[in-house]
């Protein structure tokens, strides 16, 4: 009724979106400017973008960086489930806390004291005569990246589990399950949009990851966000817009399609959830 | 017991087999003294009860008794704090459940929402390994015993509530179990469609031939579909019996006021013959026909039920002119069509419940608000209760 606080809530709205997008539009519009160095327009072009064609260091980054991101989210999702597995079926064991504890940990804790500890557990492991052939590289980085990736993943899927019905699984128990067959044939099948969700973000935080990247990275396996990051504080480089702008459209479009997905298969089970009870009624 | 021996005579082991068979058969699902304490709860308190092969048995009690706990340690899924479970002779208290013989409809009904109906029913008959035309011809067959073949490749939420319970059935049924266990099999179901599916899952359940245990809290339920009842309160079992036996003779006042509704009048025994008893209460003097085991002087509950009570304008004669006989004003009615029910305050201020069936309603004169009346009820309509 009153219009004032309605326009009031718009002018925050929108100054919220301003925030949030601003910079994002901006670094896309940058990505097709003409000059260099300045934060001016002067013309379109598409050079930057053919400039990256022929810019090894980041194609090799961005390859690098899905590799390790692939690894990481498939490595996470695999330790998570398990990990969120065992601390929601089993309530007591020995050491339980301690296990839920560790498992929380890499959330709490600062990123660059997480990649600072595993550095030095990296360092001392190479000085032994086992691990002498384990070099900075891609491979630390992953093992980095799943330590942290598997955190997020255990939170997502131990929600998933907590909320499921247990009696499915004591069902298929009855049915003749042993417990290794319940978790293939009845835990697994039923938590795969979790797995997914887990996946798609520990997926993400690899991507973006830097700090963890930096300290754990080798010569010759700079990530994409290391390439970024060491371009930037040189000044200022279109290459790196239009490879930012690259990735927004491709995450963008990901995005999109997967909640119009979402949207459309809750939407069709709706429907057939009331089709199956108006059915019933008119029986 | 076994018959494995090949007996040179062979009539001999025969009959000695056949009477230890109905023995047996008396006893197929042997419940000893089990006990189940949860921390510091006792939820099942030494329950023992033998269950005859082929019958349906409930058990009967309000929310928390324990009924769950005593169905889910014969699943397997509880493991006993003591005592013994012995199926068909066979202690299997250490069988883990995958391994037991028994199957058991969840009262979530659990089905599996990633398979199809198809696939839900033959989901136990896979685990056993049956080839797969076997596996088939077996899940036609449950399909038909529910009337679901049509609904075969829909998803449980593509079902209703009253499909999804029969989807159950057949999945707990598919197995051909020996023991079936239904946990409060109608819960999830509205009042109208349980009443008509009780008598359908009975039909199913003695089709099929399946000794069978359920559990509920309703008590109409269970006096449809069980062949005995067995009532239970925090984990102890009270009362086992048909239901007949349960609603006439109740062993305790807990059973009486449980099943159906009661009239309890408190007092003391003054006479204590072979044939009859004589309880004295503030409210009257009850004429008992028959023997209990008691003394005289003993305090106890005369229970009646609100149908066995007649309501007359005058006081009745009768061969036990002044007993059983109560004066009474009554205080509230309800006309429920088949009967109606009438609240009846005594001088002492306790409240009697009568039921008239509609059948005995006189035509010319209708007990109403206010109205002095006698009510009255013979000498076998009560039930002495010592507990
Ligand atoms: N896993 C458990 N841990 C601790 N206590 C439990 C557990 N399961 C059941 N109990 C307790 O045991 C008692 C009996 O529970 P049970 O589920 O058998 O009751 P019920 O008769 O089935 O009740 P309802 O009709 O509500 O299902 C309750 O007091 C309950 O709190
Ligand atoms: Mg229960």
């Amino acid at each position: 009724m009153s219009t004032r606080p309605n326009w009031f809530g718009r002018g925050w709205l929108a100054a919220g979106y301003f925030f949030l997008y601003i910079p994002i539009v901006l670094l896309i519009v940058f990505s097709f400017n003409e000059s260099r160095q300045d934060v001016v327009w002067r013309g379109f072009t598409l050079n930057w973008y053919r400039a990256l064609i022929d810019d090894k260091e980041i194609i090799e980054g961005a390859i690098l960086s899905l590799k390790i991101a692939f690894l990481t989210g498939i490595l996470s999702v695999i330790l998570g489930t398990f990990a969120a597995f065992v601390l929601v079926r089993y309530k007591r064991f020995l050491g339980r806390t301690a296990f839920s504890g560790m498992v929380n940990a890499p959330l709490v804790m600062p990123e660059v004291i997480v990649g600072l500890s595993l550095l030095l557990l990296l360092v001392s492991l190479q000085n032994t005569a086992a691990f002498s052939w384990l070099n900075r590289g891609m491979f630390t980085i992953l093992i980095g990246h799943a330590l942290l990736g598997m955190a997020y993943a255990t939170v997502v899927v131990q929600s998933r589990l907590q909320e499921m019905d247990r009696s499915i699984e004591e069902a298929a128990m009855d049915l003749g399950c042993r417990p290794g067959q319940v978790f293939f044939l009845v835990t697994l099948p039923n938590i795969t949009q979790a797995l997914m969700s887990a996946f798609l973000l520990t997926f993400t935080i690899s991507l973006d990851d830097v700090v963890i990247s930096q300290l754990l990275s080798g010569p010759g396996s700079s990530t994409m966000p290391i390439v970024i990051f060491s371009r930037a504080r040189l000044g200022l480089d279109p290459r790196v817009n239009a490879v930012a702008t690259i990735t927004i459209v491709v995450v963008t479009i990901a995005v999109i399609a997967s909640s119009l997905y979402l949207a459309r298969s809750e939407r069709r089970r709706q429907k057939e959830i009331s089709a199956a009870f108006s059915a019933e009624a008119a029986s | 017991m076994s018959e494995s021996s090949s007996g040179t005579a062979a009539s001999a082991p025969a009959a000695a087999g056949g009477a230890n068979k109905t023995a047996a058969d008396a006893r197929f699902l042997r419940i000893e003294n089990l006990v189940k304490e949860f921390d510091s709860v006792v939820a099942v308190d030494k329950v023992s009860i033998d269950i005859r092969k082929g019958e349906i048995f409930a058990l009967l009690g309000s929310s928390g008794c324990g009924k769950s706990t005593l169905l889910r340690m014969l699943a397997g899924f509880e493991t006993p704090t003591s005592g013994r479970i012995l199926l068909d002779g066979r202690d299997i208290a250490q069988i883990p459940p995958y391994e037991r013989p028994i199957n058991m409809m969840f009262q979530s009904y659990a089905l599996f929402p990633h398979l199809s109906v198809w696939d839900n029913v033959a989901f136990g008959l896979r685990r056993a390994g049956l080839p797969k035309d076997q596996v088939a011809d077996q899940v036609e067959k449950m399909l038909g015993l529910v009337q679901l073949k049509q609904f075969a490749k829909r998803k449980p939420h593509q079902l209703s509530g009253g499909q999804q319970q029969r989807v159950a059935l057949a999945r707990s049924l598919a197995k051909r179990p020996q023991l079936l266990l239904l946990d409060e099999p109608l819960g999830a179901l509205d009042k109208k469609l349980r009443e008509r599916t009780q008598l359908e899952l009975v039909g199913i359940i003695e089709s099929v031939g399946v000794t069978c245990v359920m559990v509920t809290h309703d008590q109409e339920e269970a006096m449809t579909m069980a062949s005995r009842i067995a009532i239970m309160s925090e984990g102890r079992i009270l009362q086992i019996g048909a239901p007949a036996e349960i609603y006439e003779t109740p062993n305790c006042r807990f059973v009486a006021d449980f099943i159906g509704n009661v009239n309890l009048f408190k007092g003391k025994v003054v006479e204590d013959a072979a044939d009859h008893v004589i309880v004295d209460t503030p409210e009257c003097r009850h004429y008992v026909g028959h023997g209990i085991t008691g003394t005289e002087g003993m305090e106890v509950s005369v229970a009646i039920r609100p149908e066995k009570i007649r309501i007359t304008r005058e006081r009745p004669g009768g061969a036990h002119d002044g007993f059983n006989c109560v004066e009474a004003e009554v205080a509230d009615l309800a006309y429920l069509g088949s009967y109606t029910i009438y609240h009846l305050k005594l001088a002492t201020g306790l409240l009697v419940k009568a039921s008239i069936a509609s059948v005995e309603r006189l035509p010319d004169w209708q007990p109403t608000w206010g109205d002095k009346v006698f009510a009255s009820w013979d000498e076998y309509a009560m039930v002495v209760l010592t507990q």
